[in-house]
């Protein structure tokens, strides 16, 4: 693997990989992908856990595989095991990331759903609900756009990551515009990516 | 199609017919699983009126962790309880992690080869591209917010600038930004009347 931080983990560790994706549960209003930024911001560039290139393949992989998007978790933990070179310490990784990153906000969603149904006229939930859309909004955005200059390789400065901006922002303006199916993005994406023309 | 108007189809048998049903319908979603579950939950077996899904969507948007998780524990708690949305959840996960977990096995076996590296690569600009089409498209809704569109534009663009290019850590923007929002919200509903 290219660019693979070595590291060795303990207990610390392992603690301190569960309680970031905890404590960043209950923050993931929109969905797991918005808290991406932070995720990125602990595991690659605080921790070094992980390389750029391990973070954006496992949600890449994540979006191209059937299923919740949320599953980029489990594979951003089995990663960070992988780089510890031990053979459990990948299934440990995926369990512990992906338990942290859904039991708080299960348990609340089971637990406020019958609530917030029963209150959805409230003036209380209404103004959760109006006032938070316009920073969910916000963060989605702010997510691609972490997502696709992380993209860029370090060696190159933006301007000549030129192609690889470009793909990104056709891929926003055609699934704005156009119900095209997500795979022949992600398709035609690969194959510009295996001949090397972004 | 014309929406149901009522329950004309048997609910869920079990928390089985549940997890079966979810692990289905977890399966046809590329990109995005929210789509195939209206289709099939409402459209087909008729689990529940349009009305009652849009009422679930919205909760399941607001309370923080990914929607379509939260939407499979609303749905499977109303009909088995905790069973319910056990089965609900774990259907939606369990055979998606497997297909992820060999796409990723694969692709540690060849993640040195140029091609594979390039193709991850542009899937990545692309995956990149859907979550920023994501926020565009629901960037009109911000039109009809309590805030109005001016104060809800600045709200956005101050968290754009801070997470996006600042790079401040996300606890505290929101810590700062969500209550603001939220607050502004609160006084602009007060004051206005029920329709």
């Amino acid at each position: 693997m290219i660019n693979t931080p070595e590291l060795l983990f303990g207990l610390t560790q392992w603690l301190s990989l569960f309680f970031h994706f905890l404590s960043l549960s209950l923050l993931s209003i929109g969905g797991a992908i918005a808290t991406a930024p932070e995720m990125h911001r602990f595991l690659v560039t605080e921790q070094h856990w992980l390389s750029d290139a391990q973070f954006n393949a496992s949600i890449a992989i994540a979006q191209a595989a059937p299923g919740p998007n949320v599953l980029f978790v489990a594979l951003l933990g089995w990663n960070v095991g992988l780089n510890t070179g031990s053979i459990v310490a990948p299934y440990l990784g995926l369990s512990l990331s992906l338990l942290g990153s859904l039991l708080p906000s299960t348990v609340l969603t089971y637990v406020a759903a019958q609530w917030c149904y029963s209150n959805r006229e409230k003036l209380a939930v209404r103004a959760f609900k109006q006032g938070m859309a316009p920073l969910v909004v916000a963060l989605l955005i702010a997510t691609g756009w972490i997502l696709a200059s992380s993209n860029s390789s370090a060696a190159k400065t933006t301007f000549q990551d030129w192609p690889l901006w470009l793909l990104t922002v056709t891929t926003s303006l055609v699934l704005w515009q156009t119900r095209i199916h997500l795979l022949w993005l992600l398709g035609a994406g690969a194959l510009l990516g295996w001949f090397g023309w972004v | 199609m014309t929406a149901p108007t009522d329950k004309a189809y048997p609910p869920p048998e079990s928390p089985t017919d549940l997890f079966i049903s979810f692990t289905l319908l977890a399966l046809q979603g590329f990109g995005g699983v929210v789509g195939v579950v209206q289709r099939e939950l409402v459209e087909k077996k008729r689990w529940l009126t349009r009305d009652e899904f849009i009422e679930d969507w919205t909760v399941a948007q607001i309370m923080p962790g990914p929607n379509v998780i939260n939407l499979s524990l609303i749905i499977g708690s109303r009909y088995f309880g905790l069973k319910g949305a056990l089965a609900a959840m774990t259907g939606l996960l369990a055979a998606p992690l497997f297909i992820v977990l060999l796409l990723a096995l694969i692709y540690a076996k060849f993640s040195s080869h140029a091609g594979v590296i390039g193709a991850l690569k542009g899937m990545g600009a692309v995956a990149a591209g859907l979550i920023a089409a994501t926020g565009i498209k629901l960037l009109p809704a911000l039109k009809t917010n309590i805030l109005g569109i001016g104060l809800a534009a600045t709200l956005a663009v101050v968290c754009f600038v801070s997470i996006a290019l600042l790079r401040w850590p996300l606890v505290y923007v929101l810590l700062v930004l969500g209550p603001l929002a939220v607050l502004l919200a609160y006084a602009k509903l007060a004051r206005k009347p029920r329709p």
